[in-house]
C-alpha cells in the first residue's frame, strides 16, 4: 500500500519538480511584473472566482432537485448534468457555440433582441469555465445531500419549519463541507480550464486571455516565460487548496461533534 | 487533450494510409521502414495525400504524422520527440531548429503560400480588402502574433497601413479558420491553401501581391532521426514532381 501510494506522490510531485529545475529563477521577477502576465493573471481570478459563484447559485439548487426530488428521467437529467466533465473541452466550447454562439440556438435571439454577444467577451470566458466547472460542485454536494439522514430535515418541517427555512438552517450546515469541497474543485477547474475558454472565448489579452492561455502561448515563443508563469498559477493554486482543506476538515470535525 | 486528437488523427492516418497501400501491385522501392514526419498544421491535408503517395511508392513504408503549429513542434523536437522530419510554415522556427543542433540536413524550400483574408461563404459583410478589416462593428480574428500566421498578419496589416483590433487571436491558423466557417467571426487572415481547403464553408478575398507575406516551408532530416535514410527518402518524395502537383492541388505555389 505505501509503496503504492508512494509511486502516487511521485507522479504527482515529479512534473512539479521538473518545472521547479526548469524554471529561470534569474529572470523571474521580470516575467511576471510583465504586464500581460498580469493582465492575465488578474483576469483569471476574477473569471474563475465569477465561475464558482455561478456554479453554487445555480449548481446547489441543482443538486439539491438530483438528491431529493423523484421525478421521471432523472437519471438521464443527472448524466447530461454532469456531461462537459467528460467532454472534451474544445467540444465543450465549440458545442457553446451552437448553444450561445452568434448563430447558436439561444445565442441568435441573444444577440438580435438583447444586443448580448457572448464569444469573444470577459462574460464568456466566464461561461466556458462554469460549463466545466459546475458538475464538480454538484456531484459533490449531491452526494452529501443523500448521505444526509433526511429524518433530521423532516424533523424541522414536522416543527414547523418552512421549506426554505429547512434548507438554509438544516440542511446547509449539514453539507457546509461537501459545499465547500465542491466550490474549491469547481475554482480550480476553472482556473485552469483552456480548451472551452480558447475555442468559445477566443484569446485576447485583457478580455479574454487568462492565465493557461497566456501560458500556452508563450510556450511557442518564450518557455521561460511559460514555466515562470505556470508556477504563479500553481502556487495560487496550491495555497488556497492547502488553505481551505484545513478548514474543511475543521468544519468536517464540527459538524460531527 | 490535444495530444490525444493528434495521436487519434495519426493513427487514423496510418489505418487509412494502410488501407490505400493494399492492392497495390507496383514494383517495391527499396525499404522506407517507419518515417515520422512533424509538419505544420496548415500541410494536414496536403502531406496526408503525399504520406499516401509515397507508400504507394514504398509498400513496405509506414508515414506516422504529427501535425500542429510549427513553433510547437519545435519545442517537441527540442524536448526529444522520436521526429525524422521536420516541416515547418516558416523560416523562423526552422533556424530555431537548426540553430540548436537540431536538424541533419540543410533546409530544403518544397512551397511556398501566400496569406489571404477568409469570410463567410457569398462574402455576406462584402470586404473587399485588407482595409475593409478596420472596421470596428466586423469580428476579425488572426493568429496569435507568437505563431507565424499571427506574424504575417500583423506584417500585412503594417503593409498595408491600417489599425486593425482583432477580437481574437488565435492559437493555430485552423482555430480562425473554425471560428469564420462557424459565423462566430466575419473575417481572418489565414493562408490560401486554408481557404480552398474550407470549400464550401468560406470564400476566400485575396490580399494584393505589394502587401501580402510570402510564407516559406522549408524541410529538414532531424538531428536525432531514428530513420534518417526514410526521412531523406520522404523529403526526396516531397521535392519530386508528384509532390509538387499533390501540394500544387491544395494551394501551394511552387519554392
Amino acid at each position: 500500500m505505501l509503496a503504492l501510494a508512494g509511486i502516487a506522490i511521485a507522479f504527482f510531485a515529479l512534473p512539479l519538480v521538473g518545472l521547479l529545475w526548469r524554471a529561470p529563477w534569474s529572470n523571474a521577477w521580470g516575467y511576471l511584473t510583465d504586464h500581460d502576465a498580469l493582465t492575465a493573471l488578474r483576469l483569471s481570478i476574477v473569471c474563475s472566482l465569477w465561475a464558482t459563484a455561478l456554479s453554487v447559485v445555480f449548481g446547489v439548487p441543482l443538486a439539491w432537485v438530483l438528491a431529493r426530488v423523484e421525478f421521471p428521467g432523472r437519471t438521464v437529467v443527472r448524466a447530461l448534468c454532469t456531461l462537459s466533465m467528460v467532454l472534451p473541452p474544445v467540444v465543450g466550447g465549440v458545442a457553446l457555440f451552437f448553444a450561445l454562439g452568434r448563430r447558436g440556438l439561444v445565442g441568435q435571439y441573444l444577440d438580435r433582441w438583447f444586443d448580448i454577444r457572448l464569444p469573444f467577451t470577459t462574460a464568456g470566458v466566464v461561461v466556458a469555465q462554469t460549463f466545466v466547472a459546475m458538475p464538480f460542485l454538484v456531484i459533490t454536494v449531491e452526494a452529501a445531500l443523500r448521505q444526509l439522514d433526511q429524518r433530521v430535515e423532516d424533523a424541522a418541517r414536522t416543527l414547523g419549519a418552512s421549506r426554505w427555512y429547512t434548507f438554509r438552517r438544516v440542511t446547509l450546515p449539514a453539507v457546509r463541507p461537501a459545499l465547500v469541497a465542491g466550490a474549491v474543485l469547481s475554482w480550480a477547474r476553472a482556473l485552469g480550464e483552456f480548451g472551452a475558454t480558447i475555442t468559445f472565448a477566443g484569446n485576447f489579452p485583457g478580455t479574454t486571455q487568462t492565465m493557461p492561455l497566456a501560458v500556452y502561448l508563450s510556450l511557442e515563443t518564450n518557455p521561460e516565460e511559460a514555466i515562470v508563469l505556470a508556477l504563479v498559477l500553481i502556487a495560487i493554486s496550491f495555497a488556497v487548496l492547502v488553505g481551505l482543506r484545513d478548514r474543511w476538515f475543521g468544519a468536517r470535525t464540527a459538524v460531527a461533534a | 487533450m490535444r495530444s490525444r486528437t493528434r495521436l487519434l488523427a495519426s493513427t487514423l492516418v496510418i489505418a487509412s494510409l494502410a488501407l490505400g497501400a493494399c492492392g497495390d501491385d507496383d514494383a517495391p522501392k527499396t525499404s522506407a521502414g517507419t518515417v515520422t514526419v512533424f509538419a505544420a498544421a496548415s500541410l494536414t491535408a496536403a502531406f496526408t495525400e503525399i504520406g499516401d503517395a509515397f507508400m504507394t511508392e514504398y509498400p513496405d513504408a509506414e508515414v506516422v504524422f504529427n501535425f500542429a503549429a510549427s513553433s510547437e513542434l519545435v519545442t517537441q523536437i527540442g524536448e526529444g520527440a522520436p521526429a525524422d522530419v521536420f516541416a515547418s510554415a516558416d523560416q523562423n522556427n526552422m533556424t530555431k531548429l537548426t540553430d540548436a543542433g537540431g536538424s541533419a540536413t540543410e533546409p530544403a524550400l518544397f512551397a511556398r503560400n501566400l496569406l489571404q483574408i477568409i469570410v463567410g461563404p457569398g462574402n455576406p459583410t462584402g470586404i473587399t480588402g485588407v482595409a475593409d478589416l478596420a472596421d470596428e462593428d466586423l469580428i476579425v480574428v488572426t493568429c496569435a502574433p507568437e505563431v507565424p500566421c499571427g506574424k504575417y498578419a500583423a506584417e500585412i496589416f503594417a503593409n498595408a497601413g491600417v489599425t486593425v483590433t482583432p477580437k481574437s487571436l488565435e492559437e493555430n491558423v485552423k482555430a480562425v479558420v473554425s471560428k469564420v466557417t462557424l459565423g462566430e467571426a466575419d473575417a481572418g487572415i489565414v493562408y490560401r491553401t486554408d481557404v480552398i481547403a474550407a470549400g464550401s464553408d468560406a470564400a476566400g478575398v485575396e490580399i494584393p501581391e505589394d502587401i501580402n507575406v510570402v510564407a516559406e516551408y522549408p524541410v529538414a532530416v532531424t538531428k536525432d532521426a531514428p530513420n534518417a535514410d526514410g526521412a531523406q527518402a520522404f523529403i526526396d518524395f516531397v521535392l519530386s514532381e508528384q509532390g509538387r502537383k499533390i501540394l500544387d492541388s491544395y494551394g501551394f505555389l511552387a519554392p
